[in-house]
């Protein structure tokens, strides 16, 4: 069994999730992520899966590939999502598919297969992600809130299902953080979410990051389904 | 049933080495006699509800590890049964040979 620590990041090409694989890796750890595309760069300790995390078969071979190859993982992440901005009248029915899948569908298969291996050393840190946007019931993303807020119960209800193994399940609500995800809003309503905030700023990296090396420390191991939401907007 | 690529006895043991395992990890008492009578769930068994759980996924590991193939023991139609397929060592093993001779094309 690999001695370093074993983490899983989704949908790790890019934005928030890329930032998480290097902050892993200065941490000592081996890195393993996914998205749904490859990607053109690489770096040393981390492995690149080519996977749709709404897609069964795809999510199980990458979690018996680490299985095979470290026969540990301690930390999922579970990054990968999507949004759409649209009025609810105008939102297509295949929009809303994707992204209930995405963010349900890929984060619970996900977390099980996850915890699958994590249970046979009776310790594993589940991080799901949710969003400020769930507490704000912000106009526009009612998809996306709707997906996110079952990210939430997911999250809280995994917590206890997988607590017997030693696994910690929780999530983070992140305000907005000047990424991909957030092309398509208009600035003034990125701005209004701000001005809805205790702390009146956009979200970083470095916050996400800093939550995240809370939840995952094994010193955490009595904290769990709990969403903590970021500027204090929740 | 023949041609199946793994053996009655095979499944039979590796059925019976996690339970064995999963007894010994919840510390529960192991009976001395573990054979295909041995119930696993329902009413006198061995297993309660979250054991069966963890029985079911170390199976299903342990089966890919071995064996290299990926089977899904607790899906729709195992739960639908009217027999389940978890009642008794024996039932599970019926079980496995049935879903390998499907996985494999044998049947």
């Amino acid at each position: 069994m690999t001695e370093r620590e074993v983490v899983l990041i989704t949908g790790s090409s890019r934005g928030i999730g890329r930032f998480l694989v290097e902050h892993f890796l200065q941490r000592g750890a081996l890195v393993e992520g996914c998205a749904r595309n490859p990607i053109d760069w690489e770096l040393p300790g981390y492995t690149h899966h080519h996977v749709d995390v709404t897609n069964e078969s795809q999510v199980k071979a990458m979690l018996s590939s680490i299985q095979r190859r470290h026969g540990r993982l301690d930390i999922a992440i579970n990054n990968a999502g999507i949004a759409a901005m649209n009025h609810a009248l105008l939102m297509p029915g295949e929009t809303a598919v994707r992204i209930l899948n995405i963010n349900v569908l890929g984060s619970f298969l996900v977390c099980r297969e996850a915890a699958k291996l994590m249970r046979r050393r009776n310790y594993g840190r589940i991080v799901n992600f949710s969003t400020i946007a769930v507490p704000l019931r912000l106009e526009g993303e009612a998809l996306y809130v709707a997906a996110k807020s079952a990210v939430e119960m997911l999250t809280r209800v995994l917590a206890r299902e997988f607590a017997p193994f030693g696994i910690t399940v929780n999530a983070i609500g992140p305000t907005p953080i000047e990424t991909d995800l957030i092309r398509g809003v208009p600035r003034e309503k990125l701005q209004q979410i701000i001005d809805s905030l205790a702390i009146r700023r956009f979200g970083t990296f470095r916050d996400v990051a800093h939550v995240i090396d809370f939840f995952v420390n094994p010193a955490s191991d009595n904290i769990t389904g709990q969403v903590l939401y970021l500027g204090g907007g929740g | 049933m023949t041609g199946l690529p793994i053996s009655r006895i095979e499944l039979s043991n590796l059925v019976i080495d996690s339970l064995r395992d999963i007894l010994e990890q919840s510390d529960r008492p192991i009976p001395t006699n573990l054979d295909e009578h041995t119930l696993l769930f329902g009413k006198g068994a061995l297993l309660d509800s979250l054991a069966l759980v963890t029985m079911v996924v170390e199976l299903e590991q342990r089966i890919e590890e071995q064996f290299g193939l990926t089977l899904t023991l607790a899906d729709d139609r195992a739960m639908s049964q009217r027999n389940s397929p978890f009642r008794s060592v024996g039932a599970l093993v019926d079980y496995l040979e049935q879903l390998i001779g499907e996985e494999s094309g044998s049947d």
